[in-house]
């Protein structure tokens, strides 16, 4: 899966490389030929230089950079983000304070045990606890909306505690 | 024993004759003290395309309420009956009816209910019916035995609701169906879930929640046009709706505030206001029966219980008290019994409570999602079992239950519809 992922990715990236350099080819000024009869043109300054902006890959999109973890892991009956969750919360905050134009949902999830309604009430509490985390590293409200899924749709489907601590997660998930 | 071998082998029949269930009745208990009732085959049934005398045995039995026995002869609404006859064979009533063809492409159907003790008529029907509508119209006749025996509506007639899903497959259904399981018909389908339905109180719509938008958002459908309405996709989660009785608004659990709370919606979306106002988590609001209490889950405690409080707000009351996790209120349509899901011992178990006593009564284990019958006598459940989960009924006594179950697929979240006229 992360490899389809990552493949997907380069052949994105490249995709838009090559949007951005036949765009650039485009804006080139053209040579022409004009006839010797006429007057002859001014030189052009060959020492003119006209500046290029190289392509940017956006961070997010850098499937071994630290923003490709998204999710954030809780302990059983715990609705408090974890030691090992803090730096995937500081570098999505860091990445959404620089892009305001960004907007996530961070869908919180609960193992299968218990209420349907009730599990979606406790994997909203997971993803309100990310959320206020985000929200204390600066990020703006505009930017974040915390749901759940509940034990609606569990990335584990095993029916075991390894399961269910997968499945004891909130996703980041850019809109 | 060997009652219990008579009863698989009656249910067996049942099997039988419902050979294209979409949902199999299985009779894992008996009613005390019931009420024998001789059920004869009625004249020329055949030419109908379902076998009405069958549908009402099979409802009858299911009801946990009559022994019933089988006639073996065909007897007509107009036939005289030697009811000395069926009274000495033990049955107390006798239904006979006939069927016949009209010339529209209808079906006349007719039936009697006699009494075999003051050998009289105790009730009798006469529909022209559609040929769709002949499987329906054994359901009316067996409510009709039903109301005239116990004194109780019957709901043979109703329909449920309920999620079927797959989701390996990403197929995700709201499903329609009699009260027996049959007639399944989807009245929405989609590849992300859809939980909690709720049937209005005039059987024309469903509240529901889907995940379509990536979040849960609460719908309205009107099964018979098939239009959706949404009735709240406020920031955060919508989820949990029930109806008013009046069916003029739904109390809802949105997270627009950051923690789950009970908000009340005119059912047209309209006059959204919050209910309750605590820290923690409110969730699963239900009407009571007046309109003016609505009974919920919270956490202000620590773990899930069951409170009360009035739909106007104010202070809110307790109303479990008894293990670490009590969930998904359902009030019985007269308001006097509360059904719920308990944790105890580690697994999830059905009770009722008497309100006024207070007095508890486990019904069944290994349960979630409860919803009463229209006529409040019995509990559908959602149960876990060979790896899937599927439908049970249990009286609300616990003497009788039966386990819907299917041949695909897990089905979950019941929501039992109300009487139609």
């Amino acid at each position: 899966m992360r490899n389809a992922k990552s493949v997907a990715f380069i052949v994105a990236a490249a995709a838009l490389l090559s949007a951005c350099s036949s765009t650039k080819l485009q804006e080139a000024p053209k040579v022409e030929e004009k006839p010797v009869a006429q007057a002859p043109a001014p030189a052009a300054d060959n020492r003119e230089i006209r500046p290029v902006e190289t392509a940017t890959v956006d961070p997010l999109n850098d499937p071994k950079g630290v923003l490709a973890n998204r999710s954030v892991y809780f302990d059983f009956d715990s609705y408090v983000v974890r030691d090992d969750g803090k730096a995937v919360v500081e570098n999505h905050s860091a990445y959404l304070t620089k892009n305001k134009q960004r907007k996530v949902l961070i869908q919180g999830n609960t193992d299968e045990r218990g209420g349907t309604e009730y599990n979606l009430a406790l994997g909203q509490k997971r993803a309100e606890a990310v959320r206020k985390s985000m929200a204390a590293l600066g990020v703006a409200d505009s930017q974040l909306e915390a749901v759940s899924l509940g034990k609606e749709k569990p990335k584990a489907t095993g029916h075991d505690e390894a399961a269910w601590a997968e499945n004891r997660r909130a996703d980041i998930v850019y809109q | 024993m060997k009652k219990l071998h008579t009863l698989l082998f009656s249910a067996s029949l049942l099997m039988g004759v419902a050979a294209h269930a979409q949902l199999k009745v299985e009779i894992a208990g008996v009613g005390s003290n019931q009420i024998p009732v001789a059920v004869a085959a009625f004249a020329d049934e055949s030419v109908a395309p379902e076998q009405v005398s069958a549908i009402i045995r099979a409802d009858l039995e299911r009801s946990g309420v009559f022994k019933v026995i089988d006639a073996r002869q065909t007897i007509s609404d107009t036939a005289n009956v030697d009811l000395a006859a069926f009274k000495a064979s033990g049955a107390d009533a006798l239904v006979v009816g006939s069927v016949q063809r009209l010339a529209d492409g209808r079906f006349q159907v007719r039936y009697k209910l006699l009494d075999t003790v003051k050998k009289s008529q105790l009730s009798q029907l006469s529909d022209a019916v559609s040929a769709r509508n002949t499987r329906l119209e054994g359901h009316r006749i067996a409510d009709d035995v039903y109301e005239k025996l116990t004194g109780v509506r019957g709901i043979f007639a109703t329909r449920i609701s309920y999620v079927k899903q797959d989701p390996a497959a990403r197929d995700y259904k709201l499903v329609i169906a009699d009260a027996d399981g049959e007639g399944e018909q989807v009245a929405a389908h989609g590849r992300e879930p859809i939980i909690s339905p709720s049937w209005s109180p005039d059987g024309t719509k469903v509240a529901y929640v889907s995940f379509e938008l990536r979040k849960p958002v609460i719908y309205v459908q009107n099964l018979v046009t098939g239009q959706r309405t949404v009735v709240a996709n406020e920031k955060g989660n919508n989820s949990a709706p029930a109806w008013s009785p009046d069916g003029t608004r739904l109390a809802l659990a949105l997270s627009k505030t950051g923690n789950t709370q009970i908000w009340v919606v005119n059912a047209d979306g309209s006059g959204l206001r919050r209910v309750s106002s605590s820290s923690g988590i409110d969730t699963e609001p239900q009407f009571a029966a007046d309109g003016q209490t609505i009974y919920f889950t919270s956490d202000r405690s620590g773990g899930p219980q069951i409170y009360k409080m009035s739909v106007s707000g104010g202070q809110a009351t307790r109303v479990t008290f008894h293990g670490n996790y009590n969930i998904s209120p359902r009030i019985s349509p007269d308001g006097k019994t509360l059904a719920w899901i308990s944790q105890r011992d580690g697994g999830f178990s059905l009770y009722a409570m008497d309100l006024a006593s207070g007095q508890e009564q486990r019904l069944a284990d290994g349960a979630t999602e409860p919803s009463f019958s229209p006529n409040g006598k019995y509990i559908m459940y959602a149960t876990r079992g060979g790896g899937r989960t599927a439908l049970a009924v249990v009286s609300v006594d616990g003497r009788v239950k039966q386990r819907l179950s299917t041949q695909a697929g897990n089905i979950r979240e019941p929501s039992w519809g109300p009487f139609m006229k």
